[in-house]
């Protein structure tokens, strides 16, 4: 397997929807391939890291505003 | 964080259609409850594409009421949140046309780009990076980070992984074929991860002392 070949697998084999035949062909790859094996966890890190952190807070006092506005709206029948 | 895959059961009708079930008959409580399950995401996505705070609250004001009046033409083939997400991205376009008067936005043309495609940072990251930041300037680096990308690839990046939403699901809401949701998300990760690795690769430490380091 070609780096190119493991890179348009990437998806697959983070999202586990790889085969168990092609998981196989992948981690042959990745035992010999430094610069794969560093794309591969450093992709999964970034997925992470966006996942684990808020960066568009929404702060209690807006939340509480705009859902009593919301819900005034539908009362009305919008 | 829990994903909106994790609450959904394939076999029971899923919770939500109980609560839109009693909406329909004049129980307005219960919209409250969908309100309040879905704001922070819809605010979220809103954000990523409008990039404006204030477009952002008018994003989830009005697709909220929208989805409100058009309750009747829920069908339930799809999920609800689906269904609302594809209002809110609708009007995230709208107002972000309205801002850039003449030129096109859209979420579905296709952007030809080589960046993101091959990895040309291969260097290994620090262990933990993120510990390295505040949690301000942390959320700071993500936000300058994920603002580079096309708003096509943010939301696709934003719904599929940070939502949890499946690639058909992120198809659906976004009006994408689930080949083009795919070339996009894989061309967002590796974007992504490529801008990161600026702050969050491992640092090189001088062998001796006096010996000129590329790291500053």
């Amino acid at each position: 397997m070609t780096c190119t070949e493991f890179l348009a697998m990437l998806d697959d084999m983070i999202d586990n929807t790889v085969s168990r035949e092609m998981r196989a062909d992948l981690q042959e790859h990745l035992n010999g391939c430094e610069h794969c094996e560093v794309t591969l966890n450093t992709t999964r890190k970034t997925i992470e890291i966006y996942r684990s952190h808020e960066i568009y807070e929404m702060p209690t006092n807006l939340r509480d505003r705009l859902h009593k506005a919301i819900m005034e709206r539908c009362k009305k029948g919008c | 964080m829990a994903t909106i895959q994790s609450i959904a059961n394939e076999n029971e009708p899923h919770p939500d259609l109980a609560l839109i079930e009693r909406v329909k008959t004049g129980d307005i409580s219960a919209y409250d409850e969908l309100v309040r399950k879905y704001d922070r995401q819809i605010f979220r996505i809103a954000q990523h594409i409008t990039q404006n705070r204030e477009d952002a609250e008018d994003v989830m004001q009005d697709a909220f009421l929208k989805a409100y009046e058009k309750l009747d033409q829920f069908q339930g083939n799809s999920k609800f949140y689906t269904w609302l997400v594809r209002i809110a991205v609708n009007e995230s376009l709208m107002r972000l046309r309205k801002r850039r008067t003449g030129k096109m936005v859209s979420i579905d043309e296709d952007i030809e780009t080589e960046e993101g495609t091959v990895p040309r940072d291969l260097a290994d990251w620090a262990p933990d990076p993120e510990q390295n930041y505040t949690q301000a300037e942390l959320a700071d680096i993500l936000r300058k980070t994920i603002q580079g990308l096309p708003p096509g690839f943010r939301v696709v990046f934003v719904l599929r992984d940070v939502d949890g939403l499946s690639t058909e699901e992120t198809a659906e809401s976004l009006g994408l074929s689930v080949p083009a949701v795919k070339s996009r998300l894989l061309r967002a990760r590796l974007q992504l991860r490529e801008r990161l690795a600026r702050y969050f690769k491992r640092k090189k430490v001088p062998r001796e002392k006096g010996v000129k380091s590329d790291v500053h």
